[in-house]
């Protein structure tokens, strides 16, 4: 069923973003208990170096999703197979590699201190040295291989934004070799790695991605989805670029980013609902059925959660009065959770849905499990969302406003906690539910496949 | 196809625009960090800030507003301290230093945070650096001392 047979090196791929996004929920389970349960592994394993590991996977496994997904795309829009399937496979292994050695150099604390080989305390950027070179690599070997493939076959402008996100993103991750001693610097520079990648070039990633199933899973004309991905891409970065502003509020920087940054990051949620308009645009357009329905659940439900946890949760704390008063609270923790879950995660899975019966030459067995694993993940995600939102308004006014001491205001936080990790026990089963759903093969397919052809 | 290319333009041509104006006044914030928002820099200070790295303290504290929201605020941890002490230096800088040589607390119930295998020099540049921190220009945030 594939049409190129390079194209399976994404199963590959996405084996191993699977494996991290369940240690990443489960390390997310084990310090949401240890928020309940203080005592919990503190000798052992402090709260500090689990959430490394809850993070770290989660960047790389979407990391990791994103190959996998341009492993997939880019011989389908260039029409031909990928330039060297040889260095795909060195690239997954350095990878892997890269990710065991950060998970072991957190965990024993090895090379303490060292410069080369111990870790690296920056948020999300903890890697020691030699494995951010390893990420450096396996991105160039990447870049090299999609974009040969590219340059040698058509160029499609699905395939130019996502590459043109894939670059942005192998780009600005140099700044995190950028370390200045002045703190207020550092943060100034850190943000050109987080905010820049995920409110700027992974934005196009999303784009170009959603633009990509939409071709596929709604039959439209390909005409109609790039008069509007470079639409989608232009008021992405318009807006993310000058939107980093939002950050650069009260870290030492000058005055005038509290107006720029409250402008600029407010019309962030442009993009965002362009897209909700986008997918039920295609959808209604689109002529064709394409039997696999969850993969376009998944999609539509992607830009749905993405416009309420960037848009929606991303404009509630960021103009900068009030900003002021929330900046650093569980409220960022909400708007966190729902963004990342909303746009990345369900982007990635929306495509492993979609590339699975693929890459496993099966029909879209398991769709109803897959549906329903959707809105139990979606479901967890809301509650948890919420119950975090809650906690932060209460810090804010206790602590913030009323300036009570941070440590007894936590102690009122309690029940809101015990909400967060009953949500997010109902978040991981849905995450099983799901990798039932793709990994274990169905006799006979549950909802009838569409008689209608699909697309492509 | 007409309509597509203008698209394109515009955004290849917009995105270097925005790029521009971005790279320029982060730039003109550089400066305006180096020379006026921030303290001048002294060794100890940057010792300190690697102590802090090294040892992750970031995924359980936030420092101005940035990290985790386990542990109690640090961008004004020496403010707090020196308002306890009767803003005399001196007992700020023991009370800080007696207070992470005195972890953890083990106290049932309590977040804890761990003990750190720390010379009295790297305590003190720790100390350095929460005192450079706390002088930053931030606009006035955190609003109170409780951070
Ligand atoms: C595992 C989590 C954790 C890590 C890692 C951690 N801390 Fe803490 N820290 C805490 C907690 C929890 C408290 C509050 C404890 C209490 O009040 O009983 C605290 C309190 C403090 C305080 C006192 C704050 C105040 O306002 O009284 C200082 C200073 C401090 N930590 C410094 C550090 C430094 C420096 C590091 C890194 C070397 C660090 N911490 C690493 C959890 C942590
Ligand atoms: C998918 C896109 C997005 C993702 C994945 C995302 C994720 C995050 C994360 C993880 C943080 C916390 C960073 C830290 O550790 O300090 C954060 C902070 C923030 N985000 Fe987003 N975000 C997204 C989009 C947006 C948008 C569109 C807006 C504005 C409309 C926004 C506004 C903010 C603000 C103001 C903060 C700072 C919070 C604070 O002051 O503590 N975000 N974001
Ligand atoms: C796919 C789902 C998940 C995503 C995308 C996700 C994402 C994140 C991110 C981005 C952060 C850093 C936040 C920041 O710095 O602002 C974080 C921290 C955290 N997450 Fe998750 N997470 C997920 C699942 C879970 C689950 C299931 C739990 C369990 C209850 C959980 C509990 C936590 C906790 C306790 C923290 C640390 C909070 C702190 O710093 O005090 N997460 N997560
Ligand atoms: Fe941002």
């Amino acid at each position: 069923m594939l049409k190129y047979q390079s194209q399976k090196i994404a199963l590959a791929y996405f084996a191993v973003a699977m494996a991290l996004f369940v240690i990443q929920v489960t390390m997310g389970l084990v310090i949401g208990y240890i928020y309940l349960s203080p005592n919990t592994l503190a000798e052992v394993l402090p709260f500090n170096i689990l959430r490394m590991l809850h993070t770290n996977s989660l960047i790389v496994w979407l990391i990791t999703g994103f190959f996998g997904i341009a492993y997939f795309i880019i011989p389908d829009e260039a029409e031909r197979e990928i330039a060297s399937p040889q260095l795909a496979w060195l690239q997954l292994i350095i990878l892997v590699v890269g990710t065991l050695g950060a998970v072991l150099t957190y965990v024993f604390n090895i090379a303490h201190g060292n410069w080369l080989l111990g870790m690296q305390g920056r948020e999300f950027l903890e890697q020691p040295l030699w494995v951010k070179v390893g990420i450096v690599v396996a991105a160039l070997i990447f870049l090299y291989n999609v974009t040969m493939t590219y340059l040698k076959g058509r160029k499609t402008a699905v395939a130019n934004v996502l590459l043109l996100g894939l670059w942005g993103l192998a780009l600005f991750f140099l700044f995190a070799f950028y370390n200045p001693s002045n703190l207020a610097l550092d943060k100034m520079f850190w943000w050109w790695v987080v905010h820049l990648w995920v409110e700027g070039v992974w934005e196009l990633i999303m784009a170009g991605v959603l633009a990509y199933l939409m071709l596929k899973l709604t039959g439209v004309d390909r005409e109609m989805v790039e008069k509007w991905i470079y639409g989608l891409a232009a008021l992405s970065l318009f807006t993310g670029i000058l939107g980093t502003g939002h950050h650069y509020y009260w870290i030492g920087t000058p005055a005038y980013w509290q107006w720029i940054g409250s402008v600029f990051s407010a019309m962030e949620v442009i993009p965002f609902f362009a897209m909700v308009l986008f997918v039920f645009t295609m959808v209604w357009k689109g002529q064709r059925e394409h039997p696999n329905q969850a993969a376009l659940l998944w999609a539509l439900g992607c830009a749905v959660l993405a416009f309420f946890g960037a848009g929606i949760w991303g404009f509630l704390h960021t103009l900068s009065p009030v900003n002021y008063w929330t900046h650093g609270t569980q409220v960022t923790m909400s708007h966190g959770h729902l963004a990342f879950f909303g746009a990345y995660v369900s982007l990635n899975l929306a495509f492993i849905t979609y590339a699975m019966p693929y890459l496993t030459n099966r029909q879209p067995y398991n769709q109803v499990l897959n549906m329903i694993s959707f809105w139990v993940m979606a479901g967890g995600i809301t509650f948890m969302t919420f119950a975090l939102t809650f906690a932060g308004a209460v810090q804010t006014h206790l602590q913030r406003v009323r300036g009570e001491n941070f440590m007894d205001v936590q102690d009122e936080l309690y029940l809101f906690f015990v909400m967060r990790e009953i949500a997010g026990i109902i978040l991981v089963i849905g995450v099983a539910l799901y990798l039932y759903s793709i990994f274990v093969p169905r006799k006979e397919e549950i909802i009838a496949p569409a008689a209608k052809q699909p697309a492509e | 196809m007409q309509t597509k290319s203008a698209a394109r333009n515009i955004f290849f041509g917009g995105t270097i625009f925005f790029f521009v104006v971005f790279v320029g006044l982060v730039a003109h914030s550089y400066s305006y960090i180096v020379n006026t928002s921030t303290p001048p820099l002294k060794d100890s200070v940057v010792r300190g800030k690697l102590v802090w790295e090294e040892n992750a303290c970031i995924n359980c504290h936030t420092l101005l507003g940035e990290g985790a929201y386990y542990a109690p605020e640090l961008g004004n941890v020496w403010k707090r301290y020196l308002a306890n002490n009767d803003n005399d230096p001196k007992a700020a800088r023991e009370a800080i230093i007696t207070w992470i040589k005195s972890m953890p607390t083990g106290v049932e119930g309590r977040r804890q945070m761990p003990h750190f295998d720390l010379t009295d020099q790297q305590l003190n540049d720790l100390v350095d650096f929460f005192e450079w921190t706390s002088k930053i220009n931030t606009q006035n945030w955190p609003p109170n001392l409780a951070g």
